[in-house]
């Protein structure tokens, strides 16, 4: 079937199998590796796009459910002048992140969790983030990131 | 997965269409629950029929005394309605306490009560709060709409368009959540309405249910003590690795006097 949709700013037309996940079509068609499978359950949120501005999980959803979709990526994220996003920006300085597997997700989460709830607390943001699995940092430093830039979204 | 002729129709007559002229067609709402299942091979339709671009399955509006919720609107947007959260606050408590945050942008109202899922959280939603199914065919009366296990009184090639739901004069959901999966292992809707109290537990038996014996004594008095002393038949209810029968019983009645305590 084919498929046309906007994918970190570029127009993408494909003919792919109904049955291809989105995660595979973005990572094995396109070559946008950052997205990662990493429980292929809906669990652990290594692999979440923003589907027309939302977080989604790619790994539970067809590619052909996003025909006509705008979708950014980990590799979209950035300005196009390369200026980190300030969810990045924020995981750079609270060093959010140890082995980096589960990084994309939770920077994807983390943007949607800024855009959605600027100036959440703590107890908020842990919330948000239970469908984000992280195996190695305990999670402070990712939750100290995304609070940082979730206040200077609200501009505190 | 294996794979599946898939179908975007943009009208509800052509839903019916394929449905009738498919083998072994399913509904695509969210996918949440139904792309789990295809991945794991525990499925294999011959046909997908994707709801997402038929008109008027999605939003939220109010009718006299009633809100209804298109049938294919995600638990985010549920979530965060204002006009839910002025009409029943325990509605949108519920709605944003499903999954996770991606999950809640997927995951469709008439996804989740048309699968009729025994963790499910809205199905206790749908009895506790008094609501009518919306089909393309005809209104279902909640009570006679869940029967069993994954079971609904859902016929073949009718399709949920829209629940509707009256205003309570008073409603409260609380859950005892999976910790791994989200899913209630017990969730308990209390409901006041002009002339009776409502109750609706989900998680702990085959398909949500009301307990009578609760109601009545809510509808005397909608108090904690009201209910003390009653309790739930472990015989009728579900045991698996995660909790026994016993204790789930157990947890509801823990559950129905805390949603009572918050807001009696």
């Amino acid at each position: 079937m084919n498929i046309s949709l906007t994918i970190n700013g570029e127009k993408i037309t494909r003919d792919i199998a109904t049955n291809l996940l989105l995660a595979d079509f973005l990572r094995d068609n396109l070559r946008l590796t950052g997205t990662h499978v990493g429980c292929d359950t809906t669990q652990c949120g290594c692999c979440i796009i923003h589907l027309n501005n939302k977080a989604v999980k790619s790994c539970t959803m067809l590619a052909v459910q996003a025909d006509g979709a705008q979708i950014t990526t980990i590799e979209g994220l950035a300005g196009a002048n390369g200026a980190l996003h300030p969810v990045q920006e924020a995981f750079r300085e609270h060093h959010g992140l140890q082995c980096g597997f589960c990084t994309p997700g939770m920077v994807m989460m983390g943007a949607d969790i800024v855009r959605r709830l600027p100036g959440a607390d703590e107890a908020t943001i842990r919330h948000q983030l239970e469908g984000n699995i992280c195996r190695c940092t305990g999670y402070q430093g990712i939750v100290e990131a995304i609070m940082d830039a979730s206040s200077q979204a609200k501009g505190i | 997965m294996q794979p599946f002729n898939y179908h975007r129709p943009t009208e509800l007559a052509d839903v019916v269409k394929i449905l009738a002229n498919s083998e072994d067609p399913k509904l695509l709402a969210g996918g949440m629950t139904l792309l789990p299942t295809l991945k794991q091979r525990l499925a294999a339709p011959s046909d997908l029929i994707d709801l997402s671009r038929i008109p008027n399955l999605q939003g939220i509006c109010e009718d006299k005394n009633e809100i209804i919720i298109g049938a294919m609107t995600c638990h985010a947007d549920v979530a965060a309605s204002d006009m839910v959260r002025a009409f029943c606050p325990a509605l949108a408590d519920l709605a944003g306490q499903i999954g996770d945050p991606a999950v809640r942008h997927r995951g469709t109202i008439g996804g989740s009560v048309a699968n009729a899922d025994p963790a499910a959280d809205y199905p206790a939603a749908v009895l506790g709060l008094n609501a009518t199914i919306e089909t393309n065919q005809r209104r279902i009366k909640n009570d006679d709409f869940f029967t069993g296990l994954f079971e609904t009184a859902l016929e073949p090639g009718e399709i949920i368009t829209a629940l509707r739901f009256p205003r309570p004069k008073r409603a409260q959901y609380q859950k005892f959540r999976h910790p791994a999966s989200g899913y209630a292992v017990v969730g308990v809707m209390v409901a006041q309405f002009d002339a009776k109290a409502r109750m609706a537990i989900t998680g702990a038996g085959p398909n949500a249910f009301r307990p009578h014996a609760f109601e009545e004594a809510l509808t005397g008095s909608f108090t904690a003590k009201a209910i003390e002393g009653l309790t739930l038949d472990p015989d009728e209810l579900l045991s698996d690795m995660h909790a026994s029968a016993a204790y789930r019983a157990h947890v509801a009645l823990v559950l129905a006097k805390r949603a009572i305590g918050l807001i009696s």
